[in-house]
C-alpha cells in the first residue's frame, strides 16, 4: 500500500512539473517565501509586540540581505566560471575583511577607530575590500591563459595568507584594542548593525537595477568564452564588471553575518532543480526566493520548533557541507 | 646529493643551537638553566625537526596517491579527520588514556583521507588544480561538521586553538610520539621506489608489476598515522608538506629515493626556522608556529603556483 | 573583405602560425584543408578575434577587427568551432534564438522568430525543436549549431570541421545548405575540412596549410592533382576522375 501511494506522488509531482511554467513557479516560490516570513514574524511571540516587530524585524531585513547577496553571488559565479560545483565564498574574502579590520584598528589605534562615523567606516571597509579582491582578479585575468580554478585556488590560498597576517597583527594588539577589534568581528544575524544595514539596502538597490538590466547577458556568457565573443558579447569587460559585483556581494554579506561557505552550493543547485528553466531572468529571483525559505524557515524551524540553541549558520554550513559532497559524488563537475 | 647535505646538516646544527639558545628565559651556567635547557628547549627542538621531517614525508606520500603536486594533508581533510575522531574522543570518552585518542585519531584520518581519495575517483579531472580545490572545499565541509559538533559541547574553542600548531607547550615526556612519526617516514624511505611508481598512476604501476592496491594502502596508512600524531601532540603546520616536497622537486626532480632524504631535511629547516621566527618577532611573547608557517607557506605556495601557471 | 597580415602565432617558443597573409573572398564557399597541426582552427580563432595574434593584424574592410566593436563585428562575422560544451540545459530553439543574441539582445522580435524558425526548418530539425541538446545524438546537435550560426545572418560564417558527427546525407544536406547560402545570399562561408572530396567538390578555393603557412590557394582544379596532395598530406595519393569530378581516392 505505502509504495502505491509513494509511487502516486511520485507520478502526480511528475506530471505536475511538466505543466509548471517557470513564472508559475517562481510565483509558487514567492507565495511560500511570504508564507514564512509571516510565520517568522508572529509565531511564539513572547515580549511586547514593539520590541517583538523590531528585533525581528531587524533580523528578517539581514535573512532578506544575505539571502539575496549569497544566492546571486554564487549564481553569476557559477555561470561565469560555467561550473555548478564552485562557490566565491572559498576564495577568502571573509579572511581579507577580517584583515581590512584588523589593519584599520592596528593603524588607527582603538580609539580613532572607534571614533569613526559608522556610515563611513562600513563604506570604507567594503570599499577596501571589493577594491583589493576586484584587483586580485584583475591582475589574473592580465595573464592571457589563465585557468578558472587556478584564480580560485589563488583566492583561497590568499585566503590563508590573509589569515595569516590577521593572526599575527591580532597577537601584537594589545588587549583593549583587540576587544575593541572583536566587537567590530563578531558577527550574527541577530546583531547586524543598522548602518550597515542601511548601506547593505543602497548597495543591493543598485546591484538589483545591474540585474535587471543585463541578465540577458549572464545568458550569452554561460555559453562559454568562445561563444559569447561570437555573439558580440564583450566577454572580458562584462566579466570585470561581475566580479566586481560578486565580491560587494560576499563583502556585503560577510560584513554583516561572517563567513558562510556552503550555503550559497545549496541554494543554487536547489534553484537549478526546481526552476524549471536556464534563463537568468528566472534563475536569479528563484534562488533568491530558496534563499529567503531556507534561511527564514530554518531559523524558525530551529527557534520554535526544534527548541536548539544552535547557531543557524553552524547548522546552514553542516548541511551545505554534506550536501556538497554528495553532490560531488552523484554528478560529474 | 652529498654535496648538499653537508651544508643543509650545518645549518641544522646551527638552527637547533639557536632554538636551545632563545626563549624567555635567559640562560645561565647554573642548575636552572640545565632544567630548562633539557626539559623545555631540547625536547621543543627535538620536537619541531621531528614534526618538520614527518610532515614533509606525509605531504609528499599524499602527492603520490593522489598524483597531484598541490596536495598535502591539511588541503585533503586528512588533518580534519583526524581532529574530528579526536573531538569525539574528548565528548565521550575524556578519560582515556593519550594511546586512545591517538588510535581513533589515526583511524579516522584513515576514513577521512580514503573518502577524499574516492571523491577524487568521481570528479572527472578537467584541470590539474581542480584536486587541491576539491580537497580544500571537502576540508572545508569536515571543518563545518566539526564546528557543529564543537558547538553544541561548548568545544569549539578549545578544538581550534588545539588543532593550531604550537609548540610552546612541548616538554620533555609530552613530545614522545613524535618520534613515532619520524620513525614511519623512515620506514617511508625503505618503500621509496613503490611509492614513485604508484605515484605514476595504476596502468602503468601494474604494467610494471607493482602491486598498486598494496602500496596505495600503505601508502594512505603512513599519511594517516602521521597526522593523527602530530595533531594529538602539537597541533597542525599548514601547508608544510606541500612547499617543501615542491620546492625540493624543483631542484632535484621526483625520484622519491633520492629526493625522500632532503625532503626530510628540508622539512626541519623549515619547521626550526618558523619557530625561532615566532619566538623571536614579538620577544619576548611567542606566537603560534602556525601563524608564521601560514604566512610563509601560502606565500610560497602562491609563488609556485603562479609559476606553474605561466 | 577579410584579410589577414603577417599574423602569427606562438604558444611560448612554439610557433603555430608563421606570417599568414591572406584574403577571404566576399562571397562564394573557401574550404581550408591540412594535416592534423597545421594550424587551422588556430587560424580561424585568429580572424574570428576569439584569441589575439602574437603579432600581426586581421582587417575587414580596410579596419583592424580588433579596433571595431564587437556586437558590430558579431552581425558580419560569425564562428561555429569544433568543440562545443555547453552546461546549460537549453532546448534547440533555445540555442538557435542565442544566434540571434546581437540583433536582439535578449528580446527576440518578430523577425528574429522568422529567422529562427527558417535555420530550424534548413537544418530539417523542426521535429526536436523543443528537446533539450543533451539529449540529441552527436550529429541532431551539430546541425542545431549550425543552424545557430547561420541564424546570425552574417556576411562571413566559419565552421571548423562542420561536418563531424554527421551521416553522409545530413553531411551532403549541410553542404548544400551552405553552398545556397554562398550564392543566394552572397555569404562568404569558409570551412576548415578534412575531407578532401567534400571540399573540392563543393568550394570556388581551396587553401591548403601546412605546418604552420599557406601552401596552396587555388581553385579546385588546379589543387586536385596528385603531386600537389601528396605534398600537402604527406602520403602518396591520386586523383581520379569520377563522373567528370576530380576525387582523391585515398582509403588504400
Amino acid at each position: 500500500m505505502p509504495k502505491k501511494i509513494i509511487m502516486s506522488i511520485y507520478y502526480s509531482i511528475t506530471a505536475l512539473r511538466k505543466r509548471l511554467t517557470p513564472a508559475c513557479r517562481l510565483l509558487l516560490a514567492a507565495v511560500c517565501a511570504l508564507l514564512v516570513v509571516i510565520v517568522f514574524m508572529s509565531i511564539n511571540v513572547k515580549a511586547s509586540w514593539e520590541f517583538t516587530l523590531t528585533f525581528r524585524g531587524k533580523k528578517l531585513i539581514t535573512f532578506l540581505l544575505v539571502a539575496f547577496c549569497i544566492s546571486t553571488a554564487t549564481l553569476l559565479f557559477q555561470s561565469l566560471s560555467n561550473n555548478r560545483i564552485i562557490t566565491p565564498a572559498i576564495m577568502g574574502f571573509d579572511s581579507l575583511y577580517i584583515l581590512v579590520q584588523t589593519s584599520l584598528v592596528y593603524v588607527l589605534g582603538s580609539m580613532q577607530y572607534t571614533a569613526l562615523n559608522s556610515y563611513l567606516k562600513w563604506v570604507i571597509e567594503i570599499s577596501i575590500l571589493v577594491i583589493a579582491a576586484s584587483y586580485l582578479f584583475q591582475w589574473l585575468f592580465i595573464k592571457k591563459h589563465y585557468n578558472l580554478y587556478l584564480l580560485i585556488l589563488i583566492g583561497v590560498v590568499c585566503g590563508v595568507f590573509f589569515h595569516s597576517i590577521s593572526a599575527l597583527m591580532m597577537r601584537m594588539l594589545d588587549p583593549t584594542e583587540f576587544s575593541v577589534l572583536q566587537d567590530s568581528l563578531f558577527a550574527s544575524f541577530n546583531a547586524a548593525q543598522s548602518e550597515l544595514l542601511i548601506v547593505s539596502i543602497v548597495a543591493l538597490s543598485a546591484i538589483g537595477i545591474f540585474l535587471y538590466r543585463y541578465h540577458h547577458y549572464f545568458d550569452v556568457l554561460a555559453l562559454g568564452k568562445p561563444m559569447a565573443t561570437n555573439l558580440g558579447v564583450n566577454h572580458s569587460a562584462m566579466t570585470r564588471v561581475c566580479i566586481i559585483v560578486i565580491t560587494t556581494l560576499i563583502g556585503l554579506s560577510t560584513a554583516l553575518v561572517g563567513p558562510v561557505t556552503f550555503f550559497g552550493l545549496l541554494v543554487v543547485n536547489v534553484a537549478y532543480i526546481v526552476c524549471g528553466s536556464h534563463y537568468h531572468r528566472y534563475l536569479i529571483p528563484m534562488s533568491i526566493l530558496c534563499a529567503i525559505i531556507l534561511l527564514v524557515g530554518g531559523d524558525v524551524l530551529l527557534q520554535h520548533v526544534l527548541g536548539y540553541d544552535t547557531k543557524l549558520s553552524i547548522i546552514i554550513e553542516f548541511i551545505g557541507g554534506v550536501f556538497f559532497i554528495c553532490l560531488i559524488l552523484r554528478k560529474k563537475i | 646529493m652529498f654535496r648538499i647535505f653537508l651544508p643543509l646538516s650545518l645549518l641544522l646544527a646551527l638552527l637547533s643551537i639557536s632554538s636551545i639558545l632563545i626563549g624567555s628565559h635567559a640562560l645561565h651556567f647554573d642548575a636552572k638553566s640545565l632544567d630548562i635547557i633539557l626539559i623545555s628547549r631540547v625536547p621543543r627542538t627535538l620536537a619541531l625537526i621531528l614534526t618538520g621531517i614527518s610532515l614533509s614525508v606525509a605531504g609528499v606520500i599524499m602527492q603520490q596517491l593522489a598524483r597531484n603536486k598541490f596536495v598535502e594533508p591539511s588541503t585533503t581533510g586528512t588533518v580534519e579527520s583526524a581532529t574530528l575522531g579526536m573531538l569525539v574522543m574528548l565528548i565521550f570518552f575524556p578519560a582515556a588514556s593519550v594511546f586512545y585518542k591517538l588510535l581513533v585519531a589515526c583511524i579516522s584520518a584513515v576514513i577521512g583521507t580514503a573518502l577524499f581519495l574516492l571523491i577524487l575517483r568521481r570528479v572527472p579531472l578537467r584541470s590539474g588544480f581542480l584536486v587541491p580545490l576539491v580537497g580544500i572545499m571537502y576540508a572545508g565541509v569536515l571543518g563545518a561538521i566539526i564546528t557543529f559538533i564543537a558547538y553544541k559541547y561548548d568545544l569549539l574553542q578549545s578544538i581550534w586553538v588545539w588543532i593550531q600548531g604550537d609548540f610552546s607547550m612541548v616538554l620533555r615526556g609530552r613530545y614522545e610520539l613524535l618520534w613515532l612519526a619520524a620513525g614511519l617516514s623512515f620506514i617511508a624511505y625503505f618503500s621509496a621506489d613503490k611509492l614513485t611508481l604508484a605515484g605514476l598512476g595504476k596502468q602503468v604501476s601494474i604494467n610494471l608489476g607493482l602491486n598498486y592496491s598494496v602500496v596505495f594502502v600503505w601508502g594512505l596508512i603512513i599519511v594517516s598515522l602521521i597526522t593523527g600524531v602530530t595533531v594529538v601532540n602539537s597541533g597542525v603546520i599548514p601547508f608544510l608538506g606541500l612547499v617543501v616536497p615542491n620546492i625540493v622537486s624543483l631542484l632535484v626532480g621526483d625520484n622519491l629515493r633520492r629526493s625522500l632524504p632532503l625532503i626530510a631535511m628540508s622539512g626541519a629547516l623549515l619547521v626550526l626556522f618558523c619557530d625561532i621566527l615566532a619566538r623571536t618577532i614579538n620577544f619576548p611573547y611567542e606566537i603560534p608556529i602556525a601563524t608564521v608557517m601560514g604566512i610563509i607557506g601560502s606565500f610560497i605556495f602562491l609563488f609556485l603556483l603562479l609559476r606553474r601557471a605561466s | 573583405m577579410i584579410q589577414t597580415r603577417n599574423l602569427s602565432l606562438y604558444y611560448a617558443k612554439n610557433p603555430i602560425l608563421t606570417d599568414i597573409d591572406l584574403s577571404f573572398r566576399s562571397s562564394g564557399v573557401t574550404s581550408i584543408i591540412g594535416p592534423n597541426g597545421a594550424g587551422k582552427s588556430s587560424l580561424l580563432s585568429l580572424v574570428c578575434r576569439l584569441q589575439a595574434p602574437t603579432s600581426g593584424d586581421v582587417t575587414l574592410n580596410g579596419e583592424s577587427i580588433h579596433k571595431l566593436d564587437n556586437l558590430q563585428l558579431a552581425k558580419k562575422l560569425a564562428i561555429l568551432r569544433q568543440e562545443n560544451h555547453i552546461v546549460s540545459r537549453l532546448s534547440v530553439a533555445d540555442l538557435v534564438c542565442f544566434g540571434r543574441f546581437p540583433y536582439h539582445q535578449g528580446r527576440p522580435a518578430k523577425e528574429d522568430l522568422e529567422q529562427i524558425d527558417w535555420a530550424i526548418s534548413l537544418l530539417e530539425l523542426n521535429e526536436f525543436k523543443n528537446r533539450y541538446i543533451s539529449e540529441l545524438s552527436g550529429g541532431q546537435r551539430q546541425r542545431a549549431f549550425i543552424a545557430m550560426v547561420l541564424a546570425q545572418q552574417t556576411d562571413y560564417l566559419f565552421l571548423d570541421e562542420p561536418l563531424n558527427n554527421l551521416d553522409m546525407k545530413h553531411s551532403v544536406n549541410v553542404m548544400k545548405t551552405l553552398r545556397k547560402a554562398a550564392d543566394e545570399m552572397q555569404k562568404s562561408v569558409v570551412l576548415v575540412m578534412h575531407d578532401i572530396n567534400f571540399a573540392a567538390s563543393y568550394s570556388d578555393e581551396i587553401i591548403a596549410m601546412k605546418a604552420g603557412q599557406i601552401v596552396h590557394q587555388k581553385s579546385p582544379e588546379d589543387l586536385m592533382h596528385d603531386d600537389i596532395l601528396s605534398d600537402i598530406y604527406d602520403m602518396p595519393l591520386k586523383v581520379e576522375n569520377v563522373q567528370g569530378k576530380r576525387m582523391c581516392l585515398y582509403y588504400l
